[in-house]
């Protein structure tokens, strides 16, 4: 790119008239360039402005915050890093190219400057909560015993969170039962059913994602607890998660079946298949990963949402297994209490309950992650085929990879990717 | 190995007729049509219902405040004065803290995804951020309330300090110039309130951001490099305005979130009834950490009240979302993604 614009003949051509074709003159005394060793890969002069320019930058900010101007402490020292670090890459990269390199250089970095600070948040959120929860968690009894009879300042191997668990577990899983038959069936309905009906359920559940989880909890709190003088239940707590992810699930399948590609409903039909059969066997097949990915990733929100469950299901303090019985706690409200009471034993245990929501999200969404992998077709024989000189994904590729669902699509490891920026470099 | 061709001769005779054609559906299938129908509307009752509930319940709050309900400040049901001015304000603040913090790192981390990460860890971002996503918002209420907040607070007294003219910085009553300023006095703000919404709602912002971005047709990213641009002339000339639709709908998607969180804001921020020019003074609420805090002790006209609230909250993320959809659905990206 460089050797373009630094074409010999680069100079003349605003004096020249307009309307001509000049060729371009190369110099022949020029040494000719040196070949590149790989074309994806910088080279060694490359390597060296990028990451001595970082480095030179360490230097500096050290001499500019411990030296210079009176900004101590970390935070300080990382940023002042970040903004003289451009400085120098962009000085850097002025010495030896033009300002195109420039702009290219400085933007790179500020994007994965971005990027890594994102990183770093979730790092640190994790690392943070794992530091402050694992005192808890060494107990066996965290997970193994209740809170009942236990003091908010008795040390950890008393009492635990077995009630908060079980309270969450239970609670999303009536949520799932609610919400997943409805969901997905309401997005059978709009996407393969379809009509004018089907519009209007489309547009009012479009507009419902968009109540905010407190509300739909003081929902349940007016109607189910107040008006039909209900108590305070895992039930109720239930329904109010329920009202909260039924929207959310229902419109994440809809953006999932959507994605089906026609021809495939298209040849069932063909093939003589009923419309039921068409869905039963070809659609929802056809959309499991990408609506397995919706399911867990509702649930995962819905296990950690506090305000619905702060508004309608109490806190028990023991375990309990019917939902229809009273008070239960759920991990988020645990957390919830135990961070607002202010005891620091009792802050402590609520790191380790949030340490333990942290891993129940995380196993979720491993189980998302795995189910989301494309089924294999008939073993190890789909990747040999590929190899050929013909691929047989690539009609596939085409038209339907842009428009696979975003949860499903980046996961699958056998997907058929766009070709990839490496090559194109 | 024959064929045999149909016999022409014998059809020729008989006048061709078009076979009558329904469209209704019979057996099994009007049963599907059916069921499916009766659960759509099962979910639009449930759904609408709860819009309608809202509505009806707030009805009687609006008349008998008025206007009043939208300019009153102070939230005192003892003395029959309620209004929701002040954490209206108060929510606004929050949630454009959250996205000036949120939306330039969510562009970045979705550039950086797409357009400049190796292929072969691509997957794997797009589940970390996929991950950070469904980190329950209590854990990030946790981590800004007790680890960030007094750096925030430094941060706070810096902008007072340095850019105290500006009157979103200007804390009244701080005294930034004190050798130990009053951590007190900067902390538990709208500033520290929406530095824990923002990591929230960050990931969504991405992820949609994200998603448009791997839509651009590779063919132009292609002819954009093969005629000579950098990475960044790429991105800046094919990647950007392509996924403009996305950036606009996935930043109003993450408002539309970022203006209903509860628990985090409730978590840091400490309740005060006046309206705070200031976002980084001490106190504040917002609609959703009003409702939480308040519903239990709430009377009967009081959780109507409430509930007027929640249903002026309704209405703003419903507008936002709706004008996001708009956006993503009008550009040219997107089409797909929503």
């Amino acid at each position: 790119m460089t050797a373009l614009d630094r074409r010999p003949d680069a100079a003349p051509a605003a004096t020249r008239p307009r309307g001509t074709t000049t060729l371009p003159s190369y110099d022949d005394d020029a040494p000719p360039r040196a070949p590149r060793a790989s074309l994806g890969r910088p080279t060694p002069d490359e390597l060296f402005v990028r990451v001595g320019s970082w480095v030179a930058a360490l230097g500096l900010a050290w001499v500019v915050t411990q030296r210079l101007l009176p900004l101590a402490g970390l935070p300080w020292f990382v940023l002042s890093w970040f903004v003289l670090g451009l400085l120098v890459t962009a000085v850097a990269t002025a010495a030896t190219g033009t300002w195109v390199d420039v702009k290219d250089r400085v933007a790179a970095a500020v994007v994965t400057g971005g990027a890594v600070v994102v990183g770093a948040a979730l790092v640190a959120v994790v690392a943070y909560v794992a530091y402050k929860g694992y005192k808890p968690v060494l107990n066996t009894n965290f997970f193994l015993d209740d809170m009942a009879g236990v003091g908010p300042k008795d040390p950890f191997d008393q009492g635990g969170i077995r009630h908060a668990i079980l309270g969450s577990l239970i609670e999303i899983g009536i949520a799932v039962a609610i919400t997943l038959p409805l969901g997905i069936g309401t997005a059978v309905f709009m996407t393969e059913v379809g009509g004018r009906f089907a519009r209007v359920v489309r547009t009012v559940v479009e507009a419902m994602t968009a109540l905010p989880s407190i509300v739909a909890g003081l929902f349940i709190y007016t109607v189910w607890i107040l008006a039909l003088g209900n108590d305070r239940s895992g039930f109720a707590a239930s329904l109010a998660l329920s009202v909260m992810m039924l929207p959310i699930i229902a419109r994440a399948s809809d953006v999932v079946l959507r994605v089906v590609p026609g021809g495939l409903r298209e040849a069932s039909l063909a093939l003589g298949a009923s419309r039921w059969r068409t869905v039963w066997h070809v659609v929802l097949p056809t959309a499991r990963p990408g609506l397995a990915t919706a399911l867990i990733l509702g649930i995962a929100r819905g296990i950690g949402e506090t305000s619905p469950v702060l508004l309608t299901s109490g806190a028990a303090e023991f375990t309990k297994t019917n939902p229809v019985d009273g008070a239960m706690n759920s991990l988020p409200l645990f957390i919830f209490g135990g961070v607002r009471s202010g005891n620091e034993v009792a802050i402590q245990r609520a790191y380790g309950a949030a340490f333990a929501l942290l891993l129940l999200v995380l196993v979720l969404f491993v189980i998302a992650r795995l189910l989301a992998r494309p089924p294999r077709a008939g073993g190890r024989r789909r990747p040999r085929l590929r190899r050929g000189p013909v691929s047989p994904a690539a009609p596939l590729a085409g038209p339907s990879a842009p428009a696979q669902p975003a949860p499903a699509a980046p996961a699958a490891p056998g997907a058929p990717v766009p070709p990839s920026k490496e090559a194109t470099r | 190995m024959t064929t045999t061709l149909p016999d022409l001769e014998r059809s020729a005779g008989v006048e061709v007729k078009a076979r009558a054609l329904s469209r209704r559906t019979t057996g099994a299938d009007a049963v599907f049509a059916h069921s499916a129908r009766l659960v759509g509307a099962s979910v639009l009752v449930i759904t609408g219902g709860v819009g309608l509930f809202l509505g009806l319940q707030a009805l009687p709050t609006f008349q008998r405040y008025g206007l009043d309900f939208l300019t009153e400040q102070q939230w005192s049901p003892d003395t029959d004065v309620i209004g929701i001015a002040a954490v209206l304000v108060g929510t606004l603040q929050v949630a454009f803290v959250a996205m000036v913090i949120a939306f330039p790192l969510a562009l970045t981390t979705a550039l950086f995804i797409s357009e400049y990460a190796p292929a072969r860890i691509r997957p794997t971002l797009v589940s970390l951020v996929d991950l950070m996503a469904a980190v329950p918002s209590v854990i990030y209420g946790l981590f800004v309330a007790l680890l960030l907040m007094p750096y925030a607070a430094d941060l706070s007294i810096w902008f007072d300090r340095n850019l105290g003219w500006i009157p979103l910085f200007a804390v009244p009553g701080g005294n930034a110039d004190a050798p130990l300023p009053a951590l007190s006095q900067y902390g538990f703000s709208s500033f520290v309130a929406g530095i824990a919404v923002s990591m929230m709602v960050m990931p969504m912002a991405c992820a949609v951001m994200r998603q448009v971005f791997s839509q651009t047709p590779p063919g132009e990213k292609e002819a954009a490099l093969a005629l000579g641009a950098s990475t960044w002339g790429m991105v800046r000339t094919v990647v950007l305005p392509f996924g403009r639709g996305g950036i606009i709908g996935g930043t109003m998607l993450a408002l539309g979130r970022a203006l209903g969180e509860t628990i985090a804001v409730a978590l840091i921020l400490s309740p005060a009834f006046d309206i705070k020019w200031s976002v980084t003074e001490k106190g504040g609420n917002t609609i959703s950490s009003l409702i939480a805090n308040r519903f239990g002790e709430a009377s009967d006209s009081q959780l109507k009240a409430l509930l007027a609230a929640g249903f002026v909250l309704f209405l703003i993320t419903l507008l936002i979302n709706t004008l996001a959809a708009i956006v993503v659905n009008r550009s040219r990206s997107g089409a797909d993604t929503d």
